[in-house]
Formats: C-alpha cells, sequence, structure tokens
C-alpha cells in the first residue's frame, strides 16, 4: 500500500506552520496577486513571507507547493514569470500551474523542478493528462472531482504520473479552469483574476426577521431564512426563481462541502499518490482540525488499524457534506 | 440578528457607564497594533474603514478603526446610530473564539452565528489579517492585564470549552 502525500492549504504563513505542525506532508499556497486561484483580500504571501515561511516548512520536513494556477492574459505575463522566477529563487519543491504557457516557461527555466497540473487545468482524461506529461514533463495530476473511485483507479493505469485527488472542502463541480459564471455578474475572472465571487462585490442584507440576503453585483443570488445554514457567495450555489419551477430552486448547485473520510481506505488501494484539502482561504482553526483529522485516519489506514474519524461537519459549507461523484455519479 | 435596542435616556445613561472602559480599549488597540504590525500591512487599504463589532448578548458595540496614527477602539450603547462601513455581529463568546484562532469564521457563517454587514471586502481582510498572528490577539489583550486577565481569559475558555493552542513563531 502506498503512502499518499497529505496535501495542506495555507492562506496566511501562520495558517503554513499550523498545517505544519498538524502534519501535513506539503502545503500548497500562493502570492498576493492574480497567479493563483485564491486571491483574495488580505490572503497569501509576500515574497519575505514566502521565504520564511518555505524555510520553515522544509526544516520541518514539508514540502512547498507554489500554486501558480491561473491563466494570464494577453500582455500580463511578466506577473506570472515573476511568481515562477520568485517560486524557483526560494527553492519551491513544486509549481501547481494550469496555463500552458506558465508550464512551458517552468519547463524552460527551472527544468528540475517538479510540475504539477493543477485542477483548473480540468485534465480529466488520458489523453488529456498524458498530453501535459509529454510536452511539459507533468510529474502528477490533480484531478477533477467528477471521477468515480473505479475511474481513478483505470486512470491510473493509462497516465505516466502521479494522481492527486481532493478530500475534504469546496465541491464545485463547475468545469474547472472553465467556469465563467462570476465573470458574467462581476467583470472580474476565476480563472484570470483568480478571485470567483470577488469580495469587493459581495453583500449581505440582515433584516429585522432574522434573515439574510446574500448579494453578488447587482443580484440576489440567495435568501436564507433565520434558521437557514449559509453557503458562499457564490453563482453556482445559489437559489434562483425561473418560470419552470415554483419558488426559488438551486439551478446549478447546492452549498454543500466534499467529505471523502470514508473513502481513504478505497483511495489509497486505487493508487491514489496525494490527498488535497481544499481551504486556502480559511482559518488557521479549519487548518488545524482538518489536517490533524486526515493525518490521523491516514496514519491509522496504513497501520492496518481502524480510522479514528473526527466530526468535520461543521466546518462544511451549508453544513452539509457529500461523496460526491466519488461514490458514484448518481450522487445528485 | 438580535439587534435589541435601548430608549434614549438607558443609552446615556450607558453611555456615562462605558467612560471608564474607554482608556482601555484605547490602550488595547494600540499595544495590539505595535505587537502586531503585520494585522495593519495586511489590512492595506482598509486601514481607514470603521468597523462596527457588535456582541449581540452584551448592552454595547465596539467601534474600531485600525488606522496606523489614528487608532480607535470605542464603545458605544448598543443602539447608538453610528457610521460605519462594516459591521460584524455575533455572540460575544463567539467572537472572542475568532480572536482567540479557535474558531474559523467560514464556519460561523455557514451556521449562522456571524453576521456580517456593509464592505465585506473590508470584513474579509480583517478577518484574514487577525488570522495570521502568532499565538492569538485574545491571548496578548489578556496579557495586558497580568494574572488577572490571564486567568479571565483562561476562565472564559473554559466556560466556553475550548483551550487555545499556540501557532509556533516564525524562525
Amino acid at each position: 500500500m502506498n503512502r499518499p502525500e497529505l496535501v495542506c492549504p495555507a492562506g496566511t504563513p501562520a495558517a503554513l506552520r499550523t498545517a505544519v505542525d498538524a502534519g501535513a506532508d506539503a502545503v500548497y499556497c500562493g502570492f498576493q496577486n492574480a497567479t493563483n486561484a485564491r486571491n483574495f483580500p488580505g490572503l497569501n504571501f509576500t515574497m519575505p513571507e514566502m521565504e520564511r515561511s518555505v524555510a520553515y516548512a522544509h526544516a520541518h520536513g514539508t514540502k512547498v507547493l507554489l500554486a501558480v494556477n491561473t491563466f494570464p492574459p494577453a500582455g500580463k505575463f511578466p506577473l506570472w514569470r515573476e511568481a515562477i522566477d520568485a517560486g524557483n529563487q526560494l527553492g519551491v519543491d513544486a509549481f501547481i500551474v494550469a496555463d500552458i504557457g506558465v508550464a512551458e516557461y517552468v519547463v524552460t527555466t527551472c527544468p528540475e523542478r517538479r510540475l504539477h497540473l493543477s485542477v483548473q487545468a480540468a485534465a480529466s482524461s488520458p489523453e488529456a493528462i498524458r498530453y501535459y506529461c509529454r510536452e511539459f514533463g507533468v510529474r502528477r495530476v490533480v484531478l477533477p472531482r467528477i471521477l468515480t473511485i473505479p475511474e481513478i483507479r483505470a486512470m491510473g493505469q493509462e497516465i505516466p504520473c502521479e494522481m492527486e485527488t481532493f478530500i475534504f472542502g469546496n465541491h464545485g463541480l463547475m468545469v474547472e479552469g472553465r467556469c465563467s459564471l462570476t465573470n458574467y455578474v462581476t467583470g472580474l475572472s476565476t480563472n484570470m483574476d483568480g478571485v470567483c465571487s470577488p469580495a469587493s462585490q459581495v453583500r449581505y442584507e440582515p433584516d429585522a426577521r432574522g434573515g439574510l440576503e446574500s448579494r453578488l453585483g447587482a443580484f440576489t443570488i440567495d435568501c436564507f431564512a433565520r434558521t437557514e445554514k449559509a453557503g458562499y457567495p457564490t453563482i453556482c450555489k445559489g437559489r434562483y426563481l425561473a418560470d419552470c419551477r415554483t419558488g426559488p430552486y438551486y439551478a446549478f448547485e447546492e452549498p454543500i462541502s466534499l467529505n471523502l473520510s470514508m473513502l481513504l481506505p478505497d483511495l489509497i488501494r486505487s493508487g491514489v499518490h496525494a490527498f488535497k484539502i481544499e481551504g486556502r482561504q480559511r482559518s488557521r482553526a479549519y487548518v488545524k482540525s482538518v489536517v490533524s483529522a486526515f493525518r490521523t485516519s491516514v496514519d491509522a489506514i496504513l497501520a492496518g488499524s481502524e480510522p479514528q474519524l473526527d466530526d468535520l461537519v461543521a466546518l462544511t459549507e451549508g453544513r452539509k457534506q457529500t461523496e460526491g461523484a466519488f461514490k458514484s455519479k448518481a450522487w445528485r | 440578528m438580535v439587534t435589541n435596542e435601548f430608549p434614549p435616556p438607558v443609552r446615556a445613561a450607558l453611555s456615562v457607564a462605558l467612560l471608564p472602559l474607554q482608556p482601555l480599549l484605547g490602550r488595547i488597540v494600540t499595544r495590539i497594533a505595535a505587537r502586531y504590525p503585520e494585522i495593519l500591512e495586511r489590512l492595506g487599504p482598509h486601514q481607514s474603514t470603521r468597523f462596527v463589532i457588535e456582541p449581540t448578548d452584551l448592552p454595547f458595540a465596539l467601534l474600531l478603526r485600525p488606522e496606523p496614527g489614528d487608532l480607535l477602539l470605542r464603545a458605544y450603547p448598543r443602539g447608538e446610530p453610528l457610521a460605519c462601513d462594516a459591521r460584524i455581529s455575533g455572540r460575544f463568546m463567539q467572537l472572542l473564539r475568532l480572536i482567540d484562532c479557535d474558531e474559523d469564521g467560514d464556519a460561523m457563517f455557514f451556521s449562522r452565528d456571524l453576521v456580517i454587514s456593509g464592505d465585506t471586502e473590508a470584513v474579509v481582510t480583517l478577518r484574514n489579517a487577525l488570522d495570521d498572528v502568532d499565538g492569538s490577539v485574545a491571548t496578548s489583550i489578556a496579557a495586558m492585564f497580568g494574572p488577572p486577565g490571564r486567568a479571565a481569559l483562561a476562565g472564559l475558555r473554559r466556560f466556553g470549552g475550548w483551550s487555545h493552542r499556540e501557532t509556533r513563531e516564525m524562525p
């Protein structure tokens, strides 16, 4: 049985240290700009912070994976080039990229660095993945959350690189790296600006009865009654009024989080090389709880004992969790 | 959101009652800004934002403006009409857990224990800035008041059912 790497999120240096201390094998993080897909206000790393964080992680035997996983718009490539150059200079262990131009730049300037293919590349077929491996020497692919475990096992037989799967966190099934819902409403791009539902255009309006209206740009995307759990203010998880339905309904997806605690043994047997925890935008408290829980579970499975699974539902979106397509394509 | 407002005479009395608190709050915000300059750095353009922090189970709200050189933290009776850019509301113990880095702000939002309104970007930035500190802001505030302060925070943690976990400092 292979020992899967636990890849954990860090939105700040303190979160990185928390992840390292909680048992992360690798931490992924990004710079404070549009080069990464969590370009949120007050989040991410300056160059000096990244330097100190890489040193801290390496001193504790933890790898640092630099997310440079957005798509540079024409004429703005220098920012992405600077991020790669900085990561190379600081000695990060791998780059996580989605764009073929960025991948080419890594291969050309620092071929000794590992290249991981971001989920933002939406590579979900053996043909697509083999293309990235052949052309850019990709060593690991982060699989989109649309494959069943048997499909992942079969994929592993057909590709020449490692596989990484999400095991906890955001469960967004729009075609990753291709979703433009935010663009239509806000004018900013998830894939090029690195921000889905920019906070500057999000407004919450509480009402006197304890309800909450969630708005993005000029649109109301959900209204929560006093006792209802809430979700992120993303278009794909909003409730809408449409002529074809009576009352508001989730036109795309529901607020819900992925939790594959119970499927870890199957995933390990399927040859998955790394487990990814989503949530660079989340707090140190989240990082500590989730990383610790999965560290304990993975170690228990590898030791041949029953995993002790902490209840993580309190940290899930809408306080709901799913095994999504990993369990069955009929999950909805 | 619970927003029991007090009639004007009660608010006036509360304002007087809060007077001894104001210099303490001023000292707290000054000390925290000095201890954690990285908080102000992360706030960036939101240093001049006026945040109202409203413990819904206490009779007062706090007005915070984290502007270097012109820091402001002041208590007002709940219901006082305060000009602000962003408002953060929740029960006192939940807010304390947030600044003690023991609770995830997104999870509190999902469960509706935390209500925010106004400038969401400012609130998200403040949340991220407060989360990127060594130790916790709550610990530092308690330490300002010596052993009684630390004992009070320890008592609140016990009462709330959590124990603070320190992060290691950057080498």
